[in-house]
């Protein structure tokens, strides 16, 4: 039932919060081997990358990213959002990205997971947003529709993103981090499913892919803490661009998995410091999501980057005069939609930059 | 969050709803989880058959006779010849949670090799809230070893109750006929290891093998509607239960969740004769979907009750013109209501929720 794509018409994007790459390369060595990675350092970051050879790879650093979108949009790309700027260079279909502190994770039966195949298959075969089936993915070997399924819903749409999950250490808030301090998400959910229409959904950046020709324009580095870190607990700029996605797909008709493939996260950092810095994220949640969930995009707005430019326009009037992140957010994001138009939206038969 | 206490048996305050129209012989495998709780059977087909219950069960049956007796002139909203009578079931109990399971469904194995126990699964399900406003990337959050991911408001964190909750089958999948036709083979192997809330605004197929809902909640929606004998339509008695229990539950701002427990569903019926039963449903349904995604409910509309009636007056209006069937089931809608309120006198004004306005 899935598309055939080649290898060729995929990119995986590695924003580098840490420098040395080596043991994650390694690790994911078999299951990145085949294709094209773009690694984007986050200009934050001083020490020299260090990266293992093998791979057929274009590396962005600070003067790059200069360079391309000039100083005074650089600011964009700082820290975990270093990541967005491997998806305006791409010049593939689709892409997978993943955290530079994930590896593969083994499966309950000891195999390890091939996440990028397995995001492949969910980005090639439909979405179902608009009825629940009970099995799940309808696609998938061994499961279909279930007795009560509408006849005219079993095609599908398009899936437009596939947000995989993580083994071991949970992407948790601060708060939940610090409180929680030893638990480990060990359940391995054997499903895929699509984000019904109309519901809203915290994606985290964590282990993502999405087809970039179709949505790469929502996937904006927007929302900025103001005491971002280097921990993805300190983080929102993902949830924040996740709901941008959801609902830009949403209004367009195109589908949103979760779920397989999942990754192995490593433990690390300290969630009682980042929790000083991180109870910002959470307020700012109690805005973000009720903000999200009354968007009405118009008729007018009939491509991602139309969606984008109305959210944006739209987070600025509400919630602009909450909280200069939210003001800073919108702008952020206009400012994407253009390096978009001028970088990001030529064709896969241009050079890369 | 995570409590590591055991899980209340809830005996005095659930009740199994079982149809049958043959033997009773799968409660044998069921006993070492069922023997605590009180059983209502609910006897389909020929009154005069005798159905042997095994020993040791507590249990009350109806047969057709009954139904008639107790309902009178009002019998004529359950079923006759379907699965579709268990409503009844629902209907007679008085007991705060129904649990309703099919007779060819028995204890399936999860993947350590171990007896699954459905029925404290349901009950862990419907203990604890449902998180229908945002979608949890984690499943059900209250779950031991679970919780909800960074970016999940606070605010929605307490959830919502829990009104249903949907279990699931290995073996033999739910498939309509058309499916069941052309993948004869297939069987379900895959174990989900997930609960999850379905979000408000979303229709979803429920299937009434493996069910179990607070029936203090959300009882008068569960009427299974008109199939079977003298009905055009069959197989599509859940389904009817489902979108409407869905609409209101979205209403009332209750949850609805599936997923765990699931059962072993060993009997595949004949396809042939399904297609017979849900041709005419398969063609419905396209009217249905859309029928039921519109369905527009008043803040006046506090109980499930006042939901209830004013879907069964949207049916007669908008779907009455599709098939005259639909008329009747309206007017069944109603019968079901009335029979309802007499037999649960106290409970007719005690369903009423504070704030009956969709967010």
């Amino acid at each position: 039932m899935s598309l055939a794509i080649k290898d060729d018409e995929i990119d995986i994007v590695i924003g580098a919060i840490r420098s040395d790459l080596t043991s994650f390369m390694n690790e994911w060595r078999p299951m990145f081997s085949r294709f094209h990675i773009i690694i984007v350092k986050d200009p934050d970051l001083k020490e020299e990358l260090k990266i293992p050879e093998g791979f057929n790879l274009d590396v962005y650093e600070k003067p790059d990213i200069d360079r391309v979108v000039g100083s005074s949009t650089s600011g964009l790309f700082s820290g975990y959002a270093c990541r967005y700027f491997g998806y305006l260079v791409s010049r593939k279909k689709y892409i997978i990205s993943v955290d530079d502190d994930c590896l593969p994770a083994q499966d309950p039966k000891g195999f390890l997971v091939d996440a990028v195949a397995q995001h492949i298959t969910n980005l090639t075969t439909p979405a179902t947003p608009f009825f629940f089936n009970t099995l799940y993915d309808p696609f998938t070997e061994g499961a279909d529709f279930v007795r009560g399924y509408p006849f005219s819903l079993r095609s599908g749409v398009k899936c437009a993103f596939s947000s995989g999950l993580w083994l071991n250490l949970v992407d948790h808030d601060a708060p939940s981090q610090a409180l929680k301090a030893r638990q480990r998400n060990s359940r391995y959910v054997d499903a895929v499913m699509t984000v019904p229409a109309g519901s809203l959904v915290p994606i985290s950046g964590i282990n993502i892919a999405f087809d970039r020709e179709v949505v790469g324009p929502a996937l904006v580095p927007a929302l900025k803490l103001a005491g971002e870190g280097k921990f993805r607990w300190e983080t929102m700029e993902d949830i924040w661009s996740g709901l941008c996605v959801k609902v830009a797909c949403d209004h367009l008709g195109l589908g949103v998995k979760t779920g397989l493939p999942y990754v192995r996260r490593i433990d690390r950092g300290d969630p009682i410091v980042s929790l000083k810095k991180e109870w910002e994220g959470v307020k700012l949640t109690e805005e973000v999501v009720p903000f999200f969930q009354s968007v009405r995009l118009s008729r007018e707005a009939t491509t991602v980057a139309d969606c984008v430019v109305e959210v944006a326009n739209a987070a600025k009037e509400r919630l602009g005069s909450t909280d200069p992140v939210f003001a800073r957010a919108a702008k952020a994001m206009l400012d994407w939609v253009n390096l978009w138009k001028l970088v990001g939206s030529i064709s896969s038969q241009s050079p890369a930059v | 969050m995570a409590t590591v206490s055991p899980t209340p048996l809830l005996k005095d305050e659930l009740d199994i709803v079982i149809p049958t129209i043959r033997n009773l012989d799968f409660l044998e495998m069921w006993r070492p989880f069922f023997q605590p709780y009180h059983l209502i059977i609910v006897q389909d087909g020929d009154p005069s058959k005798a159905i042997k219950v095994p020993e040791g069960f507590d249990y009350e049956l109806y047969n057709r006779n009954d139904i008639n007796r107790i309902l009178g002139p009002k019998a004529s909203c359950i079923s006759f010849k379907d699965s579709a009578c268990r409503c009844f079931g629902y209907m007679i109990s008085k007991k705060k949670y129904i649990y309703t399971i099919d007779d060819d469904c028995f204890v399936a194995k999860d993947p350590s090799g171990k007896d699954i126990n459905a029925l404290e699964q349901h009950i862990k399900n419907l203990l604890c809230p449902s998180t229908p406003f945002f979608f949890n990337t984690l499943y059900d959050p209250y779950r031991d070893g679970a919780d909800f991911v960074r970016g999940y408001p606070f605010s929605l964190r307490e959830g919502v109750p829990t009104a249903v909750s949907h279990g699931l089958w290995l073996n033999i999948p739910d498939y309509d006929a058309p499916t069941q036709l052309v993948k004869p083979l297939e069987r379900n192997k895959r174990y989900v290891d997930a609960i999850m809330t379905i979000p408000k605004g979303t229709l979803f197929p429920m299937c009434g093998m493996n069910l179990a809902f607070n029936r203090e909640l959300i009882g008068p929606a569960m009427y299974f509607g008109l199939m079977g004998d003298g009905q055009p339509i069959g197989r599509y008695d859940d389904m009817w239960a489902g979108w409407c229990t869905k609409v209101i539950c979205d209403h009332l701002g209750l949850g609805v969740k599936t997923g765990l427990p699931y059962i072993w569903h060993s009997k595949a019926s004949n396809p042939f004769v399904n297609l017979k039963k849900e041709y005419k449903g398969i063609y419905w349904q396209e009217e249905l979907i859309p029928f039921f995604q519109s369905v527009t409910l008043t803040k006046d509309c506090t109980t499930v009750q006042k939901c209830y009636i004013e879907i069964s007056k949207q049916v007669k209006a908008k779907l009455g013109k599709v098939d005259d069937y639909f008329n009747k089931l309206a007017d069944a809608m109603v019968t079901w209501i009335e029979a309802w309120d007499e037999l649960n006198p106290s409970a007719a004004k005690s369903a009423e929720l504070p704030n009956g306005a969709t967010k």
